[in-house]
């Protein structure tokens, strides 16, 4: 039973890995800038993802932390490039 | 992994298929914004991720730390709302930057700005 959760854990951390290389990808070859700005968004989410399914496998309550961090500051990230590109400027 | 090996089978199979629903979903979602044509169609994609793939991984973590701990454990909660409550924020103002950056340059194929209603 437990090489359920090992495959199921397995399979999580590949997945959501190549989630984030998509992610990079269309960061790369991105043709303007809000497709950029919406891959990072989509990286963002996809390494939180990753970090919360590898603190599960190894055991340590220290990745959520990381994890919090990360779903705050690609929030900030996100809007405030969002807006600059919607104003030119961030603070007005 | 020496944690979790001490869940009984009946609450390991639903942790295991929620772990595998949410980074499929999350996967489907990446592989779609690489996949999609044009920006619009692509800002859709990541929501997959962002609603079920966060929603289903986190309740995963939720249901074996709780176990493991042998109290409720409520963290990963914060993490979904924040999680749900400001994806549709940034991406209504990521669309409207990129309708604004596309009228501005003429490009896109989208209709051009008139009265509101």
């Amino acid at each position: 039973m437990t090489l359920v959760l090992w495959l199921a854990l397995t399979w999580a951390q590949l997945a959501l890995a190549l989630a984030a290389c998509l992610a990079t990808w269309r960061i790369v070859i991105g043709p303007r800038a809000q497709d950029r700005v919406l891959a990072l968004d989509a990286l963002y989410v996809a390494i939180l993802l990753l970090f919360i399914v590898t603190g599960m496998r190894l055991g340590t309550p220290f990745l959520f932390e990381a994890a919090l961090v990360i779903a705050v500051g690609g929030f900030v990230g996100t809007v405030s490039l969002a807006r600059f590109l919607l104003r030119g400027e961030v603070i007005e | 992994m020496s944690a979790l090996a001490t869940l009984p089978p009946w609450l390991m199979l639903p942790v295991a298929l929620l772990l595998v629903l949410g980074s499929t979903l999350t996967l489907l979602g990446a592989f779609g914004l690489v996949h999609l044509k044009s920006f619009y169609d692509r800002l859709h994609a990541p929501t997959l991720g962002t609603s079920w793939g966060a929603a289903a991984i986190l309740l995963a973590s939720l249901i074996s730390w709780s176990w493991v701990e042998d109290r409720v454990f409520l963290h990963e909660l914060v993490i979904g709302i924040c999680i749900m409550v400001t994806t549709p924020v940034t991406l209504m103002l990521l669309g409207r930057a990129a309708l604004h950056r596309d009228r501005a340059d003429g490009r896109g194929g989208v209709p051009q700005a008139g009265r509101e209603p």
